[in-house]
């Protein structure tokens, strides 16, 4: 049996060799890249594994929470749109927002007639009735607006305020998705957990993609402004080594608070409710209430590394959000690297990052010189579409690693550090 | 002749769009979620864990109907029937015994550990991840045509105006129907069926009871599987094959079976077909219908001309609400499913 010491150590210099690899290969530039959207894809893994690893719960709509909390501090930081404020946009936006509020002033009113001695079917009905009344009436009143604002200024545009607030926003707006879901989804069985959240992160896709007047749509918005300097006023390796630095920062400071809160009374309280759920209740723990604290808090952390991922790309495209690569591929890091560990997870970020990029040529290469040989050996016309079917490969690929991890390696890279207590 | 004025006053033509666009449509799309809802609920009754492969099961069991057309491309014509759903039956046993396969390869070895639910759930989402890929691997991401030529069309000639439905969405509706009867006698009638809702009900009673739990195991993927591969490839047949369908089949999916309540196969067709309707009717033009009342209302009020609950390209928000809903107010579903944690 390896101790845990030397498992750590042999990941940690296995994970600086392929970093320095890659440095050596293609160049700082590219390297500082990758560094920096692996740092964010530990972030955001340190926030599921808060959920998965602390709390068992099963979040599968990772990739929507990193779109609203990207699409948050896009609105948050983004230049302001003079021709969208000079419009009648605003106005307009006001009225479909007053409208809103009647309607659910309304229909909540509907909702107690039975105080004033309505029967309960009647006051059902009543709801439902004044809800889809009012739903309309919003529709109606937004409809014109988003042709208005989509012919005259594009879109909304931002309100160009500094980008650490859009991160902190957007990971509140996460957050507080992940506390609507949490409140309806906790306390029945654990899978609608992952169908709920499965269907949030696809609505959310779908509306980002649709609401052009919001978020322009496939047409996408660039470029979105940087915490620090951009590369035209530094040169690419030292801008994205700044950028480095904040997301390094961040990491440091969520790593330290979560070994500090994990080590304390309150991390023993959550071990005690994911270990054994049932003693912990008679124990007189508010189960489900904690459960939506850290799915909380977890969602807040995948909110910020996904905005600062988004970020540092420039470019806010909704189409660009992907089940795999952003939420599959981050359970690869997690219940690879170790969930419960945070360490492991961080480690298992960097790993799975660094082979996820170079599988992507590494896959490109390895079918185009298959098919260039069965083409010699065999005569076989390889399809049009090689190239995109060769990135199917991956897709299978981290199929197979969660599947084969779950079986063999439960317990991931960096097993989690049991607490004894003497 | 009151009755023909009173026929000719009747908006026939807006009524028999209702009945096109509306009604059969719903019940289309309806009858597929209830197929493929039924494995949903049975997985989960029995087994105990949601089924995420079952959209990519569905899609498989139709490209095994597609290559099986390709290898015999003149089998329809001794039936008259269209070739895909005359080699259907082969295509339900080839994924039936690709489902139980899988289930011995990846999700035994698990339930063997003692493993939590939720730990083979996540287990599915990676054969879920393998499937897709492999799916896409072989046969690109394009969507193809199940069978070439033209299908058969059925005019039914109502009120002016006629009610139109193709021989594929015939056969669908006629299986569907088929299969809940075939499901009823045999879960209420056969040794087999009752052990199964014997199990789904009370695993542990079950067991001691004497039921094996590997038969019941086994018949519940061959069952599940069989109607994902009908399922697929009645949809594919009525469409197009495509092999990117996935999430947006799975959430209505889910959300039937646990409309329906998990575990209950009837349940599960109800869910199916409420959830069909609810998304074809939330997405139709309902200022059609109101179109013939332009006349007998005043003229400072103008009837909109496109009224739809949700944009077509929100389909996907319908069975989402539904699935909400229902976990607020009744998480058991309609027929009282079970409600394991």
């Amino acid at each position: 049996m390896i101790s845990y010491r030397t498992r750590a150590l042999v990941l940690v210099s296995g994970t600086a060799v392929l970093v320095a690899l890659v440095f050596a290969w293609l160049g700082a530039a590219y390297g500082v890249r990758m560094l920096v959207e692996a740092s964010c894809f530990a972030l955001i893994a340190l926030g599921l594994t808060i959920q998965w690893g602390y709390a068992g719960l099963f979040n599968v709509g990772v990739m929507g929470f990193i779109a609203i909390a990207a699409f948050v501090s896009m609105l948050v930081s983004y230049p302001v749109n003079d021709l969208f404020w000079n419009s009648d946009g605003p106005g307009l936006l006001c009225w479909a927002f007053l409208y809103a509020a009647i309607g659910v002033a309304l229909t909540y009113a509907a909702s107690q007639t039975h105080r004033l001695g309505l029967p309960k079917k009647y006051r059902t009905l009543l709801t439902l009735i004044v809800g889809a009344a009012s739903y309309l009436a919003v529709t109606g009143a937004l409809d014109p607006a988003a042709t208005l604002i989509e012919a005259e200024a594009r879109f909304v545009g931002g309100f160009g305020m500094p980008v650490w607030l859009g991160w902190l926003l957007g990971g509140i707006a996460a957050g507080a998705l992940g506390w609507a879901m949490g409140r309806i989804t906790l306390g029945l069985r654990a899978d609608y957990m992952a169908i709920a959240t499965l269907g949030i992160s696809e609505i959310v896709k779908a509306f980002l993609k649709n609401a052009d007047w919001l978020t322009k749509g496939t047409l996408t918005v660039s470029p979105l402004p940087w915490p620090v300097p951009t590369p035209n006023e530094l040169g690419f390796v030292m801008s994205r080594a700044s950028y480095l630095a904040v997301t390094s920062i961040l990491i440091v400071v969520v790593y330290v608070l979560l070994e500090r809160a994990w080590a304390s009374p309150w991390g023993r309280m959550m071990r005690a409710i994911r270990d054994n759920e049932l003693s912990a209740a008679a124990m007189g723990k508010d189960v489900n209430r904690r459960r939506l604290e850290m799915l909380v808090l977890g969602n807040f952390i995948i909110g910020v590394g996904g905005a600062a991922l988004i970020t540092f790309s420039t470019i806010f495209d909704p189409g660009s959000f992907q089940p795999l690569n952003h939420t599959f591929l981050i359970w690869v890091m997690v219940i690879l690297g170790g969930a419960g560990n945070n360490l492991g997870t961080i480690l298992g970020a960097l790993l799975v990052y660094i082979v996820w990029i170079m599988s992507e040529p590494a896959a490109l290469f390895l079918f185009e010189h298959g098919a260039n040989l069965a083409n010699h050996m065999f005569g076989w016309e390889a399809p049009a579409d090689l190239a995109t079917r060769a990135l199917q490969m991956r897709v299978f690929v981290i199929g197979l690693v969660i599947t084969l991890v779950l079986r063999f390696a439960p317990q991931g890279l960096l097993p989690e550090k049991v607490v004894k207590y003497e | 002749m009151g009755e023909t004025g009173i026929l000719a006053a009747l908006p026939m033509n807006e009524f028999v769009f209702f009945i096109n666009k509306g009604l059969i449509a719903g019940l289309i799309i309806g009858s597929v979620y209830a197929l493929g809802a039924v494995g949903v609920t049975l997985i989960a009754g029995i087994l105990r864990f949601s089924h995420f492969p079952h959209g990519d099961m569905m899609t498989a069991g139709a490209f095994f109907a597609f290559i099986l057309t390709l290898l015999f491309p003149t089998a329809g014509a001794l039936f008259g029937l269209p070739t895909p759903f005359v080699l259907m039956p082969l295509a339900m046993i080839a994924t039936a015994l690709f489902a139980v396969g899988i289930d011995r390869v990846f999700y035994r070895p698990l339930r063997a550990n003692n493993v939590k639910p939720i730990v083979i759930v996540m287990a599915s989402i990676g054969v879920m991840l393998m499937m897709q890929g492999l799916i896409r691997l072989f046969a690109g991401t394009e969507a193809r045509q199940m069978e070439t030529g033209s299908k058969d069309i059925y005019r039914i000639p109502f009120g002016g105006r006629d009610i139109v439905l193709t021989e594929p969405q015939l056969l669908l509706i006629l299986f569907t129907a088929a299969v809940v009867v075939a499901l009823h006698f045999f879960l209420t009638r056969s040794r087999m069926g009752k052990a199964m809702r014997a199990m789904a009900d009370n695993a542990d009673l079950a067991r001691i009871s004497g039921i094996s739990t590997d038969h019941v195991v086994r018949t519940t993927w061959i069952i599940a599987g069989g109607l994902a591969a009908a399922a697929g490839t009645l949809l594919a047949l009525d469409v197009s094959l495509k092999p990117d369908l996935s999430f947006n089949i799975l959430l209505p999916i889910f959300a039937a079976a646990i409309v329906g309540g998990i575990g209950k196969p009837y349940g599960a067709i109800a869910g199916g077909l409420l959830v069909g309707f609810t998304e074809t009717l939330a997405v139709f033009n309902w200022g059609v219908l109101l179109r013939p009342l332009q006349p007998f209302v005043p003229e400072w009020l103008e009837l909109p001309q496109k009224l739809a609950f949700v944009p077509t390209e929100y389909k996907i928000v319908i069975p989402f609400f539904i699935l909400i809903a229902v976990l607020i107010w009744r998480p058991t579903g309609i027929f009282r499913g079970s409600l394991v944690k």
